[in-house]
């Protein structure tokens, strides 16, 4: 089970560290792997444990297994080519990754975008977080032994799943956001859909809450798991529901606001406890939140009829040299790209600052010192997605 | 660190000014003449040394400011490497950037010290101030690690040297995540091929020798993918 570099010359600072590190097992311990090929992990994700009989002593997550060199490959896109790559990061929620990259591009050209574009971004980011909550609660509910919400929320992403596609024609991989605003439209009679979805949604969300939020059992399993303190939060840069859980009323849809949002009423949901249980209820509370906003772009958007939905852009993206950093709240928490243009038609460097793989470091300290069983519950609540944490 | 705290922020006020307009910084250029044309007047960084921020950090840590800028709204101070990890624990600790956002680098092939590390920072007490630091760094030469600094920077730390073989001096945990343990080369380096390498060193250790992959001269092999 060791770990041991094969490529690292010997005596180098990261030989001699990996030579000191991973004293040995005590004698009642035990290692185990976790994943790669675990249902639970939500992906390839390998966590190395180290247990005394039930309890973990150590994890060590072992990550990699998904990388595609995503990054690498942005460099050889022109700029409009890069969207549907970041489709393929955060899979189930392409939306907010396209907009992310949108934002640094605009942000470099200094395109301003049109209002109804504006509306229209934030009503699919707020449709995709919706989406992209009801499957971690179907997932991570499902992980914790209760099938039954998995198949109520399938029923209602679906319909969101097929609103994109009536939009823009995917399902998962959407590509539905432009440099300098959208590729279409919205199709006729598609905000009264939306309409006829979001009005009950708030019922869905009661029997969600019926099914969970009381249970003894489901309590059980996440009161008091996988405490992450907020001064904890904040060294790990731990960010999204985990921060909000832990007590801050930090969302970067209200600091450092973007498109539309300063214009848009919704308050942001915070636990106190910073545990399993309060990320569910704050995740619960967004939903909730995010049906009202995206109500708010529906009244907009019908009283504003208009085709403008692209800026003025040029028509070959060659921003001016120099970098920039436009970040989104993503429904795992913040989605920043930094992008360094050197002047071309393609991006020098585009990094993505992506909050699952940063999320996901702070497993170790919330796993250690409870059950393996509890494991599931805490990787379940960080929400993270391989693709992205991979990339 | 609480006590010094007022003495060295003279001033929070402006500093958050200036990083707030980042949201939308230029003002669209009415006129589109010809359509390829991009954005009429192209953004140009202005010089930020009398930046309160840059001040307080050039008095209180000496020669630690080599270039202070600040482009679309952004600040951005350049940083001795030496200075680095004094600069970064300031930061922090002093000027309440308690937060490291993302750390990365950039491969400047040409260029003489090779890459640049940049480190960008947010402010939880300062209303979401931000503020980027770069470092650069010669090919070959190790970075000082801030992961005593920000817990954050240990994964962000290792996936740089990762894919761009910088070492950073004083990591716990100095070890590959994205690629595996045996392979050969970092994938974010401009001459690395964008189709792959051959790389079976890890997996067939008898035919390939350690750490081997494309210097294996197994020309059957080139390309994987």
């Amino acid at each position: 089970m060791s770990e041991t570099p094969r490529n690292v010359p010997p005596g180098t600072a990261a030989q001699v560290v990996e030579s000191a590190q991973a004293p040995l097992l005590g004698v009642h311990e035990m290692e185990l792997n976790f994943g790669p090929q675990h249902p639970s992990t939500h992906g390839v994700l390998r966590i190395v444990l180290r247990v005394d009989g039930e309890r973990i002593v150590s994890a060590r997550p072992d990550i990699g297994y998904l990388h595609r060199g995503t990054e690498k490959l942005f460099e050889t896109e022109t700029y409009p080519m890069v969207i549907p790559h970041t489709d393929r990061m955060d899979y189930v929620a392409a939306a907010t990754n396209n907009h992310a990259y949108c934002l640094v591009v605009e942000k470099l050209l200094g395109i301003e975008i049109p209002k109804r574009a504006q509306y229209i971004r934030v009503l699919l980011d707020e449709l995709q977080r919706l989406s992209s909550h009801l499957l971690w609660l179907g997932s991570c509910t499902m992980d914790l032994g209760a099938i039954t919400p998995f198949f109520y929320v399938f029923r209602e992403r679906e319909v969101i799943l097929d609103l994109f596609e009536d939009y823009c024609g995917a399902r998962l991989t959407l590509n539905c956001m432009r440099i300098g605003g959208l590729p279409v439209d919205l199709p006729a009679g598609w905000t009264q859909k939306v309409h006829d979805f979001i009005e009950p949604f708030v019922q869905r969300v009661d029997e969600y809450e019926d099914l969970l939020s009381e249970n003894r059992i489901f309590k059980d399993r996440t009161v008091g798991i996988g405490v992450l303190p907020l001064d904890r939060c904040i060294e790990w840069g731990v960010t999204g529901p985990a921060i909000r859980g832990a007590g801050l009323a930090w969302d970067l849809r209200r600091a450092i606001p973007y498109e539309c949002y300063p214009e848009l009423q919704f308050d942001i949901p915070v636990g106190k406890n910073a545990d399993t249980y309060d990320r569910y209820l704050v995740r619960l509370a967004e939903m909730r939140q995010s049906r009202r906003i995206v109500q708010q772009c529906l009244a907009w958007l019908d009283q504003n009829p208009g085709a403008e939905i692209r800026g003025k852009v040029p028509r070959v993206i060659k921003p001016p040299a120099g970098e920039a950093y436009a970040a989104v709240e993503a429904p795992k928490g913040e989605l920043g790209f930094y992008l360094v243009s050197n002047g071309s038609n393609k991006p020098y460097r585009l990094r993505v600052r992506p909050p699952s793989f940063i999320n996901l470091q702070a497993l170790p300290e919330m796993a250690t010192g409870h059950l393996v069983s509890d494991l599931v519950a805490v990787i379940g609540t960080i929400d993270i997605v391989l693709g992205e944490v991979d990339r | 660190m609480s006590d010094e705290k007022p003495a060295e922020t003279p001033g929070p006020k402006p500093a958050a000014d200036a990083a707030k307009p980042a949201a939308a910084p230029q003002p669209t250029a009415p006129a589109a003449k010809p359509a390829a044309a991009p954005a009429p007047k192209p953004p140009a960084p202005a010089d930020a040394t009398d930046h309160p921020l840059v001040a307080a950090l050039a008095a209180a840590v000496a020669g630690a400011v080599a270039k202070a800028t600040t482009f679309v709204g952004e600040l951005t101070v350049e940083v001795a490497p030496e200075k680095l990890v004094e600069t970064c624990r300031y930061m922090k600790e002093t000027q309440r950037f308690d937060y490291l956002v993302d750390l990365t680098a950039v491969d400047w092939k040409d260029r003489a010290p090779r890459f640049d590390v940049v480190y960008w920072l947010h402010s939880f007490p300062k209303k979401s101030e931000r503020v980027r630091l770069k470092a650069k760094v010669a090919d070959g030469a190790a970075c000082p690690s801030v992961s005593g600094v920000w817990l954050t920077a240990n994964w962000m730390e290792r996936e740089v040297f990762d894919l761009f073989g910088i070492a950073f001096d004083g990591h716990p945990d100095l070890r590959r995540i994205l690629t595996w343990d045996g392979f050969n080369g970092h994938p974010l380096r401009k001459e690395f091929p964008v189709e792959g390498i051959d790389t079976g060193a890890a997996i067939y250790p008898d035919r390939y020798p350690e750490g081997g992959g494309p210097s294996s001269g197994d020309s059957n092999r080139k390309v994987v993918s």
